[in-house]
């Protein structure tokens, strides 16, 4: 069936009611039929101002225009030199706030679908032979703390420049919050084993269950361990809690546990695999970011025969993914816009019985830039749940800044940085990532990196 | 993937394993714990860390088998390596140096007392250490402890050894004058019930009691929060804020019903190891 150039090609997807109940990946990706179709579209603008919206600069219409041509190799090597993690990227950027958002298609049409495209070549790449090679050739030493996005990207780039990068994960499996955070349904164990496997054939190492500030110090990197500089990007894993009663109820996790129990010690393979998570008949998630959103279409995964958002604004201050939220509703997740939670409440046992909200509505913005949630007196009503998970924001880890001298830290406990070099307030340090600027995405922690090797390299060269 | 040097039954349910870990073996501070991880798809859990030889790069740990991964843990020998071992992971244990402190250790928790006592005797603290187990052959590490502290106090439930009762009696006995007489601090690491008792016992005395929170732990690097116990009315993370606290702001009653949590999945998982087991054995 004809296409007009107007729209996007669809993504094929797997049906909502099906989908929802096993963590096998929800789109199932672009042929080689609609991607050509799809690279069609682009216009090729005489000034592609849709690379101004990607965080790596990655040179959109060149990649997507050998698509158009079936050049995928091409594409393929377009892409990688600019972003050595297209296949997660263009799963799980915020496409509709980036690239797409300054197509010059959009607005009047839909924009060229980039982030389909993206995940399409990337996915090819995954099955040719590994074309990657390691060119190791200076001797200056650099180690990375944290295997997330951000330490992941920079250790990519500073072995593309020929320098020995070593990963120090405190973890026991690399990834960060794409291992730990983000689902199996959307980001395949698969995909990020690949991409990371990429990187190790260019020369990067990976050392787990070793934290930096426990294991060893930072300074003892330097001067035990003879590395020339450090980069850290450790990103914000602390995750907040809302102080309401109730908070330690059985059955009341924070999405950071809840996720890490699925996604990091497959928790949905109990008992097969040793970590459990138990998910009741109702789930309230309280929060509208990606988070929140991963954590409630999981416990769909999980058995919940109700699986809701609890937020305190409305769907126009969500800040999930757009796609994410979609899915989300296709899924049959319930939304309780403008719903404050109060407290939890207890079954009698210990454990959780309910959630007791109150309606909320819309005033003037608040400090965020958002509109201020004021709540309507009288309005109380109570949620029943068995389970409560907690998505409200994540800040910065302080398990390295308190052990480490000479690190300057905000009131939020991100890292101070240089917003160019992402150099810290000690010498041959430099962070990136959600370190720096608290929970924010995984292609703006690649930038980051990126960013932060190429100072590095610099750096070092000046000195000798 | 760390390699087991040695490993001693020390009663049928607890193992002592010496472990081949120059990194953590140089950083470890009493107090301090490592989460371990034995199989893909296994659990991490946290241990104790008993003891450490920073020049020989040896860790100490001593596990009881009170789950699913405790007994794969114990059914390791020397030689066999663990799949994952992390730390040195939380807080370590301070204390103001030169007066008596008094170990009280229930069970397994005596393993825990091991360095800690140590290090305190080294730098001239007088230390007492109260061992508690039902009988004799249940008690750990007596042997051990009595060479590094100033005096040993053994209690048996059933007076096969030592003192006839519990921990905490004989503890309430020091605090009015007897044996070595009253400590300046007491450190208590056990089952929580026993914790919780101590913190009642030396809470009108006034003693000063910290206690090692062993809540259910997911990644232990504070990630995740499900390690939050209650202190002093607010959420602390035992894995990075503890894992010990004072004694009398500990919410014991939340913390033992927390720990609760998952005691069905942990039945169901014990079951089935026994299954394959006896599968394997067949």
């Amino acid at each position: 069936m004809p296409v007009k150039r107007a729209e996007k090609t669809p993504m094929p997807v797997r049906e909502p009611q099906q989908r929802a109940h096993d963590f096998r990946e929800v789109n199932a990706g672009y042929t080689a039929f609609h991607a050509a179709f799809e690279a069609e579209r682009c216009l090729r603008c005489q000034d592609p101002v849709c690379v101004d919206g990607c965080p790596v600069q990655i040179p959109i219409p060149d990649f997507i225009h050998l698509v158009a041509i079936g050049d995928m190799a091409g594409a393929a090597k377009i892409l990688r030199a600019a972003n050595p993690l297209p296949a997660i990227c263009g799963r799980v950027c915020p496409q509709e706030s980036q690239c797409e958002a300054e197509c010059s298609m959009t607005g009047r049409f839909n924009p060229v679908a980039i982030g389909h495209l993206e995940r399409y070549v990337a996915d090819w790449e995954r099955t040719q032979p590994a074309a990657a090679e390691a060119k190791i050739t200076r001797k200056e030493k650099i180690a990375i703390i944290g295997a997330g996005p951000a330490g992941l990207v920079c250790a990519g780039e500073l072995a593309r420049l020929g320098y020995p990068a070593t990963i120090y994960e405190a973890l026991h499996a690399p990834g960060g919050v794409l291992r730990y955070g983000i689902p199996e349904f959307r980001l395949p164990k698969a995909v990020l084993d690949w991409e990371i496997g990429v990187l190790k054939t260019m020369g990067v190492q990976i050392v787990c269950n070793v934290i930096i500030g426990k294991t060893l110090t930072l300074d003892e990197l330097f001067n035990r361990l003879g590395y020339a500089a450090v980069f850290i990007g450790t990103g914000a894993g602390l995750p907040q809690f809302l102080g309401i009663p109730g908070e330690n109820l059985n059955g009341v996790m924070s999405a950071n546990e809840f996720l890490t129990r699925i996604n990091l010690m497959r928790a949905y393979e109990f008992p097969e695999t040793d970590t459990p998570v138990r998910i009741g008949k109702r789930v309230a998630v309280i929060g509208a970011g990606n988070t929140a959103m991963d954590a409630v279409r999981t416990s769909l995964r999980m058995g919940a025969e109700e699986a809701m958002i609890v937020y305190r604004r409305s769907d126009r201050e969500m800040s999930a993914r757009i796609e994410e939220y979609h899915h989300a509703i296709e899924e049959g997740v319930k939304f309780h816009w403008l719903t404050n939670p109060l407290e939890i409440l207890d079954d009698g046992s210990g454990w959780v019985d309910g959630l007791k909200c109150q309606q909320m509505k819309l005033g003037e913005p608040d400090a965020s830039g958002r509109a201020r949630p004021i709540p309507i007196s009288g309005s109380e009503f109570v949620l029943p749940a068995e389970n409560v998970i907690l998505a409200i924001g994540t800040t910065p880890n302080p398990l390295l800044t308190r052990t480490t001298s000479g690190l300057l830290t905000n009131k939020k406990g991100c890292l101070v940085a240089d917003e160019q070099t992402g150099l810290t307030s000690k010498s041959l340090v430099f962070a990136g990532g959600d370190a720096v600027t608290g929970t924010a995405t995984v292609i703006l922690a690649a930038g980051a990196g990126k960013r932060a090797a190429q100072a590095m390299h610099e750096a070092l060269a000046s000195r000798n | 993937m760390p390699r087991i040097i040695e490993t001693r039954r020390l009663t049928p349910v607890t193992k002592y394993f010496r472990i081949d870990a120059p990194l953590i073996a140089a950083s470890a501070q009493p107090g301090q714990f490592v989460m371990l991880r034995v199989r893909e798809g296994g659990e991490r859990i946290p241990i104790t860390i008993a003891d450490y030889d920073r020049t020989a790069g040896i860790l100490t740990i001593v596990v009881q088998e009170v789950g699913a991964t405790t007994k794969r843990v114990c059914a390791l020998e020397a030689g066999d390596e663990i799949l994952d071992v992390a730390g040195p992971l939380g807080g370590q244990i301070e204390i103001p140096p030169g007066g008596h402190v008094c170990g009280v250790g229930g069970g397994f928790g005596s393993a825990a007392l091991l360095c800690l006592m140590r290090e305190l005797s080294t730098r001239g603290d007088r230390t007492t250490a109260i061992l508690g187990a039902r009988s004799k052959d249940l008690l750990i590490l007596a042997d051990e402890l009595r060479a590094v502290c100033s005096s040993v106090e053994i209690c048996t439930d059933d007076g096969s050894a030592g003192f006839k009762g519990f921990v905490t009696q004989r503890l309430a006995q020091l605090i009015a004058g007897d044996g070595p007489g009253r400590p300046d601090c007491v450190v208590a690491i056990g089952p929580m019930a026993m914790m919780r008792a101590v913190a009642e016992t030396t809470r009108g005395p006034k003693v000063k009691t910290l206690v090692s929170m062993d809540p259910l732990m997911v990644d232990g690097t504070g990630m995740c929060g499900g390690c939050r116990v209650t202190v002093g009315g607010k959420a602390q993370f035992a894995c990075v804020d503890g894992p010990c606290f004072d004694a009398h702001q500990v919410d014991f009653d939340v913390a033992m019903r927390r720990n609760k949590q998952y005691v069905r999945e942990e039945k169901r998982a014990v079951e089935r190891l026994a299954c394959m087991a006896a599968r394997e054995l067949r």
